[in-house]
């Protein structure tokens, strides 16, 4: 097996201009100091990509990762490296580029595929099959500006995976349209990994990575920080992701400090000053399904406070509340705080597929009518999913077959 | 559906700036992607209108209507079937300042292409000058009603000189589109400026009055500009008159240089040399401007 794609050593800097000069006139005017930052985008990218495997590229916005696929697809030349590939790229970067809405979808099925390289007899040859892949026999003559997004998308798509190409970039694109057509996304993309073709894959998803990478690499500020094994480049994406909102945090901490009004201070009367995540084994960050946590909560109480109650919950990423509780509602009253102390919460067994999952705590009074404090957006639980199920909840199942 | 074999896929360096001669022989490999182009070119143009490519013939049919009015008219040219004189100078024209507009603006016109999907960008600007010449083939039967309805005969041998010519013209325009083009993504007042330049290059090539006049006062440097000697080629062609006499003054006033088929030929293969000197070296700065096009857009 050759490599289908040798990145070597390439770096690409942007030059970001503070003023950017547009015409002449500007431009004559500001000759010679012309004020611009330099930003690398990519530093010092080596990467090989072996022919038939699926390779991911994770990272954070900005980390470079798109960047990379557009010097790859010939679109950026890099500032400085060599990247060299064979066979036919379908570039697949964003949805339905190259489609003018004017035109039908007919004829830019033929723009579009001789844009990609293919003559108008190896387009005739496949025409029909992009139309059936795209569920879009009736709608073939009509401008595409009349498309919805979905149809818009599935045609993108059916001519990136119809042109049969050698290597396919695929920018951020799984996501498109209802489910079934997700599912024959996914079907047609294993279809290409039969056939031993390269795919590259520039995804936030890291589910879709786990599921058909062979490989993934995780870019963070333009560097690869981790290349191999996808589970495993999943959690650096995933510590990298928690490094920037610790920073984001320590930001903003300063700010509702002082925001914090003396009514607030008089309430706080009992105060979090800690709280913790405890896998079953500490020395993995991380959970798989179905094993114990314990999440502690360290409190300091000046004073003898009565009325209080701790509350926990845990919200997915998207915010939604996957659990929530607190000591008055499962009747685990702690009675009266005074000094130090902490309280644990055991769960017996977590049943969560991957994913990150936010614990957010806080100590009110029973009726809630007073919050003494709040501890959010601080302590996550990561739980790695064994890519065997899909979803958010781990239902333990058993099968059986029986038959007469 | 099988992989072909790796040893038919072609090792490219993608990284790497390609050369002029890449270049070309890259556009002669995406001629049917040129050839979309240009059919997406001509069919958006016409796409929402009712008289479709008529408006095309309407255009030059106009120009004849006002020039012959004003010079015929209002200034008095004697200028025998100046109709035909002016047509045939101004369709190449037409062609020359219509492809070269729209090819200035064709690299910033497809940003939405350029930034998400690879091919030879030099293809855009191609691809208008491609339409150009479609448009020109089109007004050619404003030029050929004129000739019936005058009855007007012109000279076939000079008229062996038309395919010579119009090559010519393709590559001085091609030349100049595919610079401009890339200026105009750096620079965006290219496209206001050339609309200037063209106006003033109108009136300093002999269209609307003969090249004798300018040879009168400044001799050969007339040739200086390209366009001069493509547009003499098809007034000589097809206008197939040099002098005429002007029974007012009795005196015989030469049009255009009554010179043989070869000292016609020999201004185009000048102006062709030229221009193709020129090509290169737009590809070659269209290969440097191409680095950061997708960030400029």
């Amino acid at each position: 097996m050759g490599s289908a794609i040798h990145v070597d050593n390439v770096s690409k800097r942007f030059r970001l201009y503070k003023e950017k000069p547009a015409s002449l006139k500007e431009r004559i005017i500001r000759v010679g100091r012309n004020p611009y930052e330099e930003f690398w985008a990519l530093r010092d990218i080596s990467l090989d990509i072996v022919e038939g495997e699926t390779i991911g590229l994770i990272g954070q916005n900005g980390s470079g990762k798109s960047t990379l696929l557009k010097c790859i697809s010939g679109i950026l030349r890099p500032t400085s490296g060599r990247i060299t590939k064979s066979g036919r790229t379908a570039a697949l970067l964003e949805l339905g580029s190259g489609f003018h809405p004017d035109l039908t979808g007919r004829e830019n099925i033929f723009l579009n595929s001789s844009i990609i390289g293919l003559t108008k007899r190896d387009t005739l040859r496949i025409f029909d099959d992009i139309v059936a892949f795209a569920e879009l026999e009736e709608f073939i003559d009509l401008p595409v500006k009349h498309y919805s997004s979905g149809m818009y998308a599935r045609l993108a798509f059916a001519v990136a995976v119809n042109v049969e190409p050698q290597l396919l970039l695929i920018d951020e694109v799984l996501a498109v349209g209802d489910e079934a057509f997700q599912r024959k996304c996914m079907q047609r993309i294993r279809e290409f990994q039969t056939e031993g073709r390269t795919i590259l894959l520039v995804t936030h998803g890291v589910e879709t990575v786990r599921q058909i990478c062979d490989r993934a690499a995780v870019l963070d500020h333009g560097k690869v920080i981790s290349l191999g094994d996808p589970a495993e480049a999943v959690l650096v994406f995933r510590d990298s992701l928690l490094k920037r909102e610790h920073e984001v945090s320590e930001e903003a901490d300063p700010k509702t400090e002082q925001g914090s009004t003396d009514e607030w201070r008089k309430h706080q009367q009992v105060r979090i000053t800690g709280g913790s995540i405890e896998y079953a084994q500490p020395e993995r960050r991380y959970l798989r399904a179905g094993e114990p946590l314990r999440v502690v909560l360290q409190y300091n109480s000046p004073t003898r406070v009565d009325d209080v109650v701790f509350a926990i919950n845990i919200h997915d990423q998207n915010g939604n509340l996957l659990f929530g509780t607190n000591t008055d509602t499962i009747d685990a009253d702690p009675g009266s705080v005074e000094g130090k102390g902490q309280v644990v919460f055991e769960f017996e067994e977590v049943p969560l597929l991957g994913g990150i999952y936010e614990v957010s705590l806080g100590v009110h009074t029973h009726d809630g009518g007073v919050e003494y404090d709040h501890r959010a957006g601080q302590d996550v639980i990561e739980v790695l999913g064994s890519g065997k199920v899909a979803g958010i909840v781990h239902l333990p199942l058993n099968i059986k077959f029986d038959r007469d | 559906m099988t992989v072909t074999p790796e040893s038919s896929m072609p090792v490219t360096d993608i990284a790497a700036r390609r050369s002029p001669v890449q270049r070309m022989v890259g556009v002669w490999r995406n001629r049917e992607l040129l050839l979309n182009l240009v059919r997406k070119e001509l069919k958006l143009k016409y796409k929402n209108s009712t008289l479709g490519f008529f408006w095309s013939l309407l255009n030059p049919a106009l120009y004849l209507v006002v020039f012959t009015f004003v010079f015929q008219v209002v200034l008095g040219s004697g200028l025998p079937y100046f109709a035909i004189f002016f047509l045939a100078g101004l369709l190449p024209w037409n062609l020359f300042s219509a492809a070269l507009g729209a090819s200035t603006s064709s690299i910033v016109g497809n940003a939405g292409l350029i930034k998400k999907v690879w091919f030879p960008r030099e293809v855009l600007p191609l691809s208008t000058i491609g339409a150009g010449l479609v448009h020109y083939f089109l007004q050619l039967i404003v030029l050929a009603l004129a000739l019936a309805v005058f009855r007007y005969a012109p000279s076939l041998q000079f008229c062996l000189l038309l395919p010579a010519a119009l090559i010519t013209l393709l590559l001085f325009t091609a030349a100049l589109g595919i610079a401009l083009s890339a200026l105009n993504v750096y620079l965006r007042d290219t496209q206001h400026l050339l609309e200037l330049v063209l106006l003033a290059w109108f009136w300093a090539t002999p269209i609307v009055y003969p090249y004798t006049l300018l040879s009168n006062r400044i001799g050969t440097w007339a040739l200086a500009n390209p366009l001069t000697a493509i547009v003499i080629t098809f007034q000589r062609a097809v206008y197939n008159r040099t002098s005429y006499y002007d029974p007012t003054t009795n005196k015989t006033i030469e049009i255009l240089p009554e010179e043989s088929v070869w000292w016609y030929l020999r201004n185009l293969g000048i102006i062709a040399s030229v221009s193709f000197v020129i090509l290169i070296g737009a590809l070659v700065l269209f290969g440097r401007l191409e680095d950061n096009f997708a960030e400029e857009l």
